[in-house]
């Protein structure tokens, strides 16, 4: 079993939902606090286990906007896991989930220089690595309900664009989505084997804005207004 | 890469500590300059111990959580830097019992002496060559993915080792020719391979963010990084050094890390320079320290591209391609994107 995440491109909104969620509930769950470092001061900043950046792909007009969420790729090949001089960060055989044992870990960053992704964080707090854990707490918890049996980030998504699934069952809807939609992993040339595929977007012709009406001399003052007044 | 102080200590001096211990014992084998007598073999050793052990004390400093630092052996299948840890604590008990054998028997030519000084000077040597490697096996950072960084570390190790024995007969007297020679050498040897080191950087390749995301049919461009402030990845990986001033620094490596110490003892060995010796490996530590600043400030992870940020030694477009791609824009020729930075 390799159970990982696919992740849309095409629909994925860019809306920072499936990075909260997953900050809230991994907050409390097994490699729990995740520390905040000045949260309501000048410079917030803290340890999340999931980054959503913004791109512009391609030139004007044939461009768009692609929002790209990472987390831990669970990689096949992970250099995190044997460059570990502790044992503290380990690959579990039996469903391929990359975890660190925090109470090995001695916090000497190297896993961090090992990962591509950027996909492990060192909690000042507790001086320990930490990582996304693929919500392994939440997905084997018989007490939930089937469908809750997913990562939090997962089950936030508004726009459906992440997909939670076993990427060796060729018949997981994750790996028909990846198959049928021309999934790729990231940084290939690593030969990390990421498990996490992405979907990359459906092309569709540029909505054309030649033919639109010229703007009236009112639209044009308001226009200039919101651009020369600060908010 | 964050240039920490921890870890350039670690380097620079458990790498002279190294160095001088394999230096002392070539010295001892091969009677270079009449070798050392027993007192002066156990006065290098006790340095080369007291520098190996700043080294590992500060490198103590870099962790976040030093209790579990015990732990640290156990990975030595697969991890450089447990086989480096497991190394270097070797190398204390076989270089006790050299230093004490010597110490206490005031012999330095017998067997016993001769079999535990080799021994600790194989461990010295195996011990640089993991921590190059701890380095050289992180394909994210692609200055360090490369042989050249354990050949370095060699390198340097060995003659700020040699420079130190060098410094010491001058100060004490005595024959010094091989000695000062061969510190020379060596000094020489390490800048021309930090030379072939700086010029392998230098050159634009690897990783872009056109691979990092997929999007290999056009150019990509950073709206956004999704965070307000630094984050951990941030303060890790974003240092980084404009090439005016990393060509400043590497003049003052040449210039105070190799020429200096050279030039001072061979001044040395030929006139009466009394304490000024100690110029040289003062000078040498300094310029090495220098160079293993750079070491660290130049190396730029991968993940620094995901912000939008290509390494400063690795340009959109190598230049000369740069060139030929505006020559062909102005002809009216269909011009490959890049960034125009």
């Amino acid at each position: 079993m390799r159970l990982g995440l696919v992740i849309d491109l095409d629909t994925c909104v860019g809306c920072h939902a499936c990075a909260t969620a997953c900050k809230e509930w991994n907050a409390s769950a097994i490699t729990a606090p995740l520390s905040d470092y000045d949260p309501y001061g000048k410079e917030p900043s803290g340890v999340w286990f999931n980054r959503i950046r913004h791109y512009e792909v391609g030139e004007y007009p044939n461009n768009k906007t692609i929002n790209f969420p990472m987390s831990c790729m669970h990689c096949e090949n992970a250099e995190c896991v044997t460059v570990c001089p502790t044992g503290a960060s380990y690959k579990r055989p039996e469903d391929g989930i990359v975890l660190v044992d925090q109470d090995k870990c001695m916090g000497c960053n190297y896993c961090s220089w090992a990962c591509p992704y950027g996909a492990r964080e060192l909690d000042r707090e507790s001086g320990t690595m930490k990582k996304c854990t693929l919500c392994v707490d939440r997905i084997y918890d018989e007490t939930l309900p089937v469908e809750e049996r997913q990562p939090a980030c997962v089950l936030a998504c508004p726009a459906h664009a992440r997909m939670f699934g076993d990427l060796d069952d060729v018949d997981s809807a994750a790996s028909r989505a990846v198959r049928e939609r021309a999934g790729y992993g990231l940084m290939p040339e690593m030969n990390y084997h990421p498990t996490n595929q992405y979907l990359p977007p459906r092309t569709r012709a540029a909505i054309p804005t030649h033919d639109l009406a010229r703007p009236s001399l009112a639209r044009k003052v308001k226009e200039w207004v919101n651009r020369v007044v600060e908010r | 890469m964050n240039p920490s102080l921890a870890v350039i200590f670690l380097t620079l001096f458990s790498g002279a500590g190294f160095g001088l211990m394999v230096s002392t014992i070539i010295v001892n084998d091969f009677q270079i300059d009449g070798g050392l007598s027993p007192l002066r073999t156990a006065i290098s050793v006790v340095l080369a111990l007291l520098l190996v052990t700043v080294g590992m004390i500060s490198s103590t400093a870099h962790l976040a959580n030093p209790k579990n630092a015990w732990r640290a052996f156990s990975r030595w299948r697969t991890s450089w830097l447990a086989r480096e840890g497991i190394f270097a604590v070797l190398f204390y008990p076989i270089t006790i019992a050299y230093l004490g054998w010597v110490f206490f028997t005031n012999s330095d030519r017998d067997i016993v002496s001769l079999a535990l000084g080799n021994v600790a000077a194989i461990v010295a040597l195996i011990t640089i060559f993991c921590q190059g490697m701890i380095y050289a096996c992180l394909r994210t950072i692609r200055q360090w993915h490369t042989p050249l960084v354990p050949a370095n570390f060699y390198a340097l190790g060995l003659a700020l080792g040699m420079t130190i024995l060098a410094t010491i007969r001058l100060l004490v007297g005595g024959p010094s020719l091989i000695l000062v020679s061969s510190a020379g050498a060596l000094l020489i040897a390490a800048a021309v391979m930090k030379g072939i080191y700086y010029f392998w950087i230098g050159r634009p390749s690897g990783t872009t963010l056109q691979s990092a995301t997929g999007f290999s049919g056009g150019r990509v461009r950073l709206l956004d990084q999704g965070h307000t402030f630094g984050t951990f990845l941030t303060r890790e990986f974003s240092n980084s050094i404009t090439p005016a001033r990393a060509a400043r620094f590497k003049l003052a490596v040449y210039v105070v890390g190799f020429i200096v110490p050279t030039v001072v003892l061979l001044l040395g060995a030929h006139m009466a320079l009394g304490i000024l010796v100690l110029i040289a490996p003062l000078s040498a530590f300094v310029g090495i320290g220098l160079e293993r600043y750079l070491f660290f400030v130049e190396a730029q992870h991968v993940v620094n591209l995901y912000h939008g940020r290509a390494p400063q030694s690795m340009p959109a477009m190598h230049p000369a391609l740069k060139a030929h791609a505006e020559a062909q824009a102005k002809q009216g020729r269909l011009v490959p994107s890049y960034d125009k930075r």
